[in-house]
């Protein structure tokens, strides 16, 4: 007898069918794993376990946790269950925990709720717990508030609430999508020695990511639109994928697109000790202002036709990078110069030189007035050029940009919220390609993406560049995708340069103690099929 | 939308109560039962019958005249009231928004708290004291009084927007501040500025009453809610219709345009109508 046995499951909320004949088993002292892409209803396959579905969702068929059927169970002794017998550990530890409580009181409640301890004890097993996740007493006292905390170590008290009163059954959704490469390494090992130390404890992790799961999970699960469409032991499916969509799925987790090689010895953009300093808040009501250096003397030179890859992690200034480049904030120091014109510190990046830059961005949800037409929005770099094309002449730029990224010309009258995520960011290339710009500059342009979706994606930035000899900065915190799509990469980190080179050398060798680390951490699905 | 609109029955109780006093203050300018200044001694303090249906007042006047025409007075003064609110406080507020932690936001919305820190009652007592007791006065000091409250709205709305990629997106396309906010940012406000707006005209017409009723809004003999409330006041033991009808006409509409204003609320808010469905 599993621990949880999910059998036949069905979940409709209102007139969608959400989960069909969904099926699964989690063994106690394992991890079991489940895969899928957005909308594959992984995450309402956790939820039906613990009941936590939305209103109007009607679930049918069996989830038998610990002899019971929780689809049978009425509120209250669901309740009792929830965070005794079954954790929950969430995506986005910036926002399940309560910015107000200190830690200790968050980790603690859970333990009161269930009423299995007097407050005093509640203390102290708060902080076994806390002890238990990696945040040790001298440097993490219970009266820490999570505002005092990084993300990591947010998401190890988000995880120590849910084992606070050692259940049965943890479930973590997504747990290190929102997280560095290197803290993500972290969680991970973290929930594996969890699982190993409590011995009865069975996991269940869902992710997007076969390679976070790989090296962790004892069984594999993968769902499509709903239904699962492979599962089995780790090896076996590694060793097998009998399902077409499984090794669909493993060929775009490490696509590498085909690409020319394209880059001339001509320069178009040259960045040369670049200083970006923030003010901090004033510590006194005379003194002077400290600052914070955010982008620290980085100079690189990115050549025509190039693809130039930037890596580092959250908080390392790539974004900052990325804006001074647009003339969007001011530098303290340094210069940059396009296409031969020099724009130094103190000076706005002029229009004529703006003209061959374009940017894409990460989130395709956010990069759109929701208000504008298409047509609207991928016209809007027209503002830049001193004789935008007008009437006919605009429709038919228009249509060519939105057929150069794959899109329908007829696509020009429609809203934005009528496309997917992936026609989205084609959109957003759409609108960076218009003016004809020499770099575009992609900023995490595919790490919101799913798998499949983003494999289609950096197969037309190559293509693109091929053929309209476009260079390319490829901001990423994702090594895979910059090993796959960059000529040069740089590794970024606490606002400065540590390490530049060719990218299949930079991969093989690393020299910068940070490099190495951030390989290390990255999820290894390659070694994991050899 | 608009069709969503009428599926919420507050928002339709509501328009249908607004349009029945926007249609009664047009239909006054055509004609009215009695003429307002048709004085009548003889036919004092009538109750509502056939002839009066409202009844008459202490002068003879007849009382539903007076509410259609008071009507005019109080949706004119409402209307140019948030209008002053609107088009001097948005373009404040989204200046101060576009150019946020700089010299010029921290002078607007510091401006703003200043006359927000004044009771809009107290702001009208001073104008008409230094201009003397009009109608147009009291619009003034009623619009005044709504320029904050759309600065600080349009401002915090436009901040979380600014901080967008589409807007980012705007500035690598070269767009100035101004353009980004009447081109990106207005659009995306316009929701917060119609439920408010149809806050503020509630709270108008509450404010022209209440200036009237202690005689510092339109002045005799143009008719007005309020200062019919005032007037009735002595007499109201012995003729309570003189103080029902323009009470009620003050209570209907206020409540009208406030059903109105939820409903658009929770229309415009995703949270709220997907829990709806």
């Amino acid at each position: 007898m599993s621990l949880l046995e999910i059998s036949g499951l069905n979940l409709k909320i209102g007139a969608a069918d959400i989960l069909h004949n969904v099926s699964l088993a989690v063994e106690a002292g394992q991890v079991t794993a489940v895969i899928g892409e957005s909308g594959s209803g992984k995450s309402m396959t956790a939820y039906c376990v613990n009941q936590l579905l939305p209103r109007g969702a009607a679930a049918g068929g069996q989830v038998l946790f610990d002899r019971q059927n929780m689809l049978a169970l009425d509120e209250a002794s669901l309740c009792q269950m929830r965070g005794r017998d079954i954790g929950m550990v969430f995506q986005e530890p910036m926002t399940a925990l309560n910015p107000v409580q200190t830690i200790g009181a968050q980790v603690a409640e859970t333990v009161l709720i269930h009423g299995e301890a007097s407050k005093a004890e509640a203390k102290a097993i708060a902080r076994d717990t806390l002890n238990r996740v990696g945040l040790p007493e001298d440097q993490f006292p219970l009266s820490r508030y999570p505002h005092e905390l990084s993300g990591g170590q947010r998401q190890r008290v988000v995880i120590a609430m849910a084992i606070a009163l050692r259940p049965k059954l943890l479930i973590a959704d997504e747990p290190t999508t929102a997280l560095d490469v290197t803290t993500q390494a972290q969680i991970l090992e973290l929930l594996k020695r969890l699982v190993r130390e409590e011995g009865d404890m069975g996991l269940l992790l869902i992710s997007h990511d076969l390679g976070v799961v790989a090296d962790v999970a004892d069984r594999i699960v993968i769902m499509r639109k709903g239904e699962v469409v492979e599962q089995g032991t780790t090896a076996e499916i590694f060793a097998h994928m009998k399902h077409p969509y499984t090794k669909a799925l493993f060929e775009a987790s490490s696509h590498a697109p085909e690409r020319g090689d394209n880059a001339e010895e001509v320069s178009i953009l040259e960045v040369a000790d670049l200083v970006r300093d923030y003010a901090l808040p004033k510590k006194s009501l005379f003194g002077k202002a400290p600052k914070f250096r955010a982008v620290d003397g980085v100079s690189f030179t990115l050549k025509k036709g190039e693809s130039l890859g930037l890596v580092g992690e959250s908080g390392c200034g790539k974004s900052t990078l990325t804006r001074a480049i647009l003339g969007l904030e001011a530098v303290q120091g340094g210069s940059i110069t396009i296409n031969g014109e020099q724009v130094r510190a103190g000076h706005t990046v002029p229009r004529n030189l703006r003209r061959n830059m374009q940017v894409v961005f990460q989130d395709p949800y956010g990069s759109f007035n929701p208000r504008h037409k298409v047509s609207r929005l991928v016209a809007e770099p027209f503002h830049l050029l001193d004789d935008a094309p007008k009437g006919e002449n605009r429709r038919l730029a228009i249509a060519e940009a939105l057929m150069a990224v794959g899109m329908h010309s007829s696509d020009a009258d429609k809203y934005i919220h009528e496309f997917s995520g992936g026609q989205r960011q084609r959109i957003a290339i759409a609108r960076a390609l218009i003016i004809n710009p020499e770099l575009i500059i992609l900023d995490e342009a595919v790490s919101a993406l799913d798998v499949s979706i983003r494999a289609q994606i950096l197969d037309l930035l190559a293509e693109l560049s091929d053929r309209l000899g476009l260079s390319y900065l490829f901001i990423s915190h994702d090594l895979s995708v910059v090993r796959a799509i960059t000529d040069r990469v740089m590794v970024m980190k606490s606002g400065e340069i540590v390490e530049e080179g060719l990218t299949e050398a930079i991969f093989r060798n690393p020299a910068h103690p940070y490099t190495r680390a951030l390989l290390e951490a990255a999820p290894k699905l390659e070694e994991m099929l050899q | 939308m608009i069709k969503a609109a009428f599926r919420m029955p507050g928002f339709t109780i509501g328009f249908v109560i607004a349009f029945i006093f926007v249609g009664a203050a047009l239909v006054s300018f055509l004609w009215t039962p009695y003429p307002v200044d048709g004085v009548d001694i003889a036919n004092k303090l009538h109750g509502p019958d056939a002839t009066n249906w409202f009844g008459t007042d202490h002068l003879g006047r007849d009382i539903f005249s007076m509410i259609m025409v008071g009507a005019r007075t109080s949706i004119a003064v409402a209307i140019v009231a948030v209008g002053i609110g609107v088009v001097l406080g948005v373009p404040l507020g989204l200046a101060a928004a576009s150019k946020k932690g700089t010299l010029l936001d921290e002078f607007i919305m510091r401006g703003n708290d200043l006359i927000f820190a004044f009771p809009a009652l107290l702001i009208a007592i001073l104008i008409t004291a230094v201009f003397g007791a009009s109608a147009v006065n009291a619009i003034i000091a009623i619009g005044i009084f709504n320029i904050p409250v759309f600065a600080r709205l349009s401002r915090g709305g436009a901040l979380s927007l600014w901080t967008r990629d589409f807007v980012l997106a705007a500035r690598v396309a070269g767009k100035g501040r101004v353009r980004i906010s009447f081109e990106h940012i207005l659009p995306n406000i316009t929701n917060l500025l119609i439920v408010q707006g149809t806050i503020q005209f509630s709270l108008g017409i509450l404010a022209e009453a209440a200036l009237s009723y202690v005689g510092l809004g339109a002045q005799p003999p143009i008719p007005s809610w309020g200062r019919m409330l005032a007037d009735s006041q002595t007499m109201v033991s012995f003729a309570p219709h003189l103080a029902l009808f323009p009470g009620a006409a003050i209570v209907l509409t206020v409540l009208g345009l406030n059903l109105m204003g939820d409903a658009l609320r929770d229309l415009f808010d995703p949270k709220l109508r997907r829990d709806r469905q």
